[in-house]
């Protein structure tokens, strides 16, 4: 009996040396700890990391990472027409945007936005409001036509793109979108936005 | 066996039915479970015959015994106002700063989604060490905080007629109790590179709702949180899981939330760009996050009646910016202020509750209140919005100073005020 105890000493020192080592090694890794807003007064040590969760997938991440930045960034490898993207319009938009050669009988009203500015109105849309071609292509793919969101493949986004601009003016009857000259396109209204400039305090902005 | 039926059917009609006296005779059992004494002496319990109760005394009646959910009682009616979009929080109908969660303000671009929460994933990717899948218990897994803010749509701004409540002026705000995990920790777990600036936050929605979000926002206070004033939160406002940005426009606050994408710059999408975003002089303000400190008189507002004598005036202020330090009420059509009462306790970028002990003798006159946060922002006139930002002023982010008229027979009506 008394040599089991002794053995078993033996390994609780060990085990209690080992525990005050994680325990230094965890105290001197700082991220590990320091100023982890929310949890200011929690004196528990948190673990490097939690292990909850499992790793993406790069095929995961290649089927929800559909957003495209102004830079291009994002593109998907295809192209599409202005004459195209008529055509897509006209069967799978104009019903809720209505027709962009024929103009609204008088007092009609769209369930959903126009899409064309024209000098005579002060309607934001896209020629004269949104800064970026990038912005119609994303959106489009993402969420529209809105009875079938995200049913379009990227060769007729890109055409719808296309006819969109074509039609607020900003790209020619004949130019061709893709991943390279859609980054390219500067549309009118970027010169216009600024960032936030309120920050609070007596000064209203 | 009878009684339980009778009990069930008349748990039914109370709901969105006007209680008419009828209906609480009718109601009132005619057949009742009583102890009796039988023959052997033991107390038994018997169906017998009671007369129809010509009383409402609650006291003569037993009432209906416990439920599996409870609800509101029939004499209350408190609900949202919808349009296709959106639904208005009853500001009026509320008595202090919480929300319930069935009335929380709705603001939805393709409607609610059916979300499984077995199902639902949270993907974190872009610039970090190690891109992750997070289930819906994985993220329940991880140290949490519960934290009560106040949620407001950039676009709660109404005016145009006398006859306006509360609600239908700005009822796209609304507070609930959050409980989550901070994004912070999603952060750490993930390891965000020290170049990502900005995230994309992307909802599960059929509008694949995104906003790009400065990542010091998601270190510095942003959850994603699962549940709303106690039980998990309601499909309307993100079920399983959304953002929650404190103090920052709803629209930020992703619902459905399913996608988060560290970046080195924002992706400009177009809530963040056609949306959201408002003329100022000649420029147009973009990223404009933070809700400005507001506040608004509930009581007494269009359509209450007022009796000359003494009137609590009430009210909610809240600011994104930080804490309400003051409100200032003023009944005198905005010629002297004097300081509310403020329900403690204070919360940071919360609603705070208000009061002020007013006697009204009967003369005509304007009530309005003003809320001033920490960082001595003061809430603004119309006119002063006007001054900094042009006549082309747009929906977003007003936050004016709401008037009431007081009309000498007692009326209470709306102040609209036109600018254009």
């Amino acid at each position: 009996m008394p040599k089991r105890f002794n053995i078993g000493n033996t390994y609780l020192a060990i085990a209690l040396g080992m525990s005050v080592i994680v325990i230094l090694g965890a105290y001197n890794n700082k991220p590990a700890t320091a100023n982890i807003a929310g949890f200011e007064a929690d004196t528990t040590q948190w673990p490097a990391s939690f292990g909850f969760g499992k790793a993406a997938t790069p095929q995961q991440i290649a089927v929800w990472d559909i957003d495209v930045r102004p830079d291009g960034l994002g593109l998907p490898v295809g192209s599409g027409t202005v004459v195209q993207g008529r055509a897509i319009y006209n069967t799978k938009c104009m019903a809720c945007h209505g027709s962009i050669e024929k103009a609204l009988p008088p007092g009609a009203k769209l369930p959903a936005p126009v899409l064309v500015s024209d000098s005579t109105s002060k309607v934001k849309a896209i020629g004269n409001y949104w800064p970026y071609a990038s912005t119609v292509f994303d959106y489009i793919r993402r969420s529209m036509p809105y009875n079938l969101p995200g049913s379009l493949t990227d060769n007729e986004v890109y055409s719808v793109t296309a006819y969109l601009l074509n039609a607020n003016k900003i790209i020619k009857t004949d130019a061709v979108l893709d991943a390279k000259t859609l980054p390219m396109i500067i549309m009118p209204a970027q010169k216009l936005f600024i960032n936030d400039d309120r920050h609070g305090g007596p000064v209203i902005r | 066996m009878e009684s339980q039926d009778k009990e069930a059917k008349d748990d039914q009609p109370f709901i969105h039915k006007k209680i008419s006296r009828r209906l609480l005779l009718g109601g009132a059992a005619t057949t009742a479970i009583v102890a009796m004494q039988s023959s052997l002496g033991k107390w038994i319990q018997v169906a017998a015959q009671q007369p129809i109760l010509k009383t409402d005394d609650p006291t003569k009646r037993i009432g209906p015994g416990p439920s599996v959910v409870g609800k509101r009682s029939p004499f209350e009616h408190p609900g949202r106002i919808k349009s296709d979009t959106s639904s208005r929080t009853p500001l009026q109908d509320l008595y202090s700063s919480l929300t319930p969660s069935d009335l929380h303000y709705e603001r939805h671009h393709a409607g609610v989604p059916l979300i499984d929460p077995e199902k639902h994933e949270l993907l974190i990717h872009g610039m970090v060490n190690k891109p992750m899948v997070f289930k819906l218990a994985d993220l329940k897994r991880f140290p949490a905080v519960t934290r009560t803010y106040f949620l407001e749509c950039s676009g709660n701004f109404r005016s145009g007629k006398e006859t306006m409540t509360p609600q239908e002026i700005c009822g796209l705000t609304s507070q609930s109790e959050w409980t989550g995990v901070m994004l912070s920790t999603l952060f750490r777990e993930v390891g965000v590179q020290p170049k990502a600036t900005w995230f994309l936050a992307e909802g599960s929605d059929a509008a694949v709702m995104t906003r790009s979000i400065p990542v010091k926002k998601g270190f510095d206070d942003a959850m994603i949180v699962y549940a709303q004033n106690g039980e998990a939160i309601r499909p309307e406002q993100g079920y399983p899981a959304r953002l929650l940005l404190p103090g920052w426009e709803g629209n930020t606050c992703i619902k459905w939330l399913r996608r988060i994408e560290l970046s080195d710059a924002p992706f400009m999408t177009r809530e963040e760009t056609s949306k959201y975003t408002y003329p100022v002089k000649d420029r147009i303000r973009q990223f404009s996050f933070e809700m400005d400190a507001r506040s608004i008189i509930t009581y007494p507002a269009y359509p209450n009646q007022l009796e000359p004598g003494w009137v609590e005036i009430r009210g909610i202020a809240w600011s994104g910016r930080g804490k309400v330090v003051q409100v200032e009420v003023s009944t005198d059509a905005g010629k002297t202020w004097n300081a509310a009462r403020l329900q403690e306790p204070v919360l940071d970028k919360a609603h705070t509750y208000f009061r002020y002990l007013w006697q009204w003798k009967g003369d005509e006159t304007e009530i309005m209140s003003r809320a001033v946060d920490e960082t001595h922002y003061t809430q603004p006139t119309l006119q002063q919005l006007i001054d900094a930002r042009g006549a082309e002023i747009s929906g977003y982010h007003m936050n004016p100073i709401t008037a009431w008229q007081i009309k000498r027979d007692g009326k209470v009506l709306f102040k609209p005020e036109s600018w254009k």
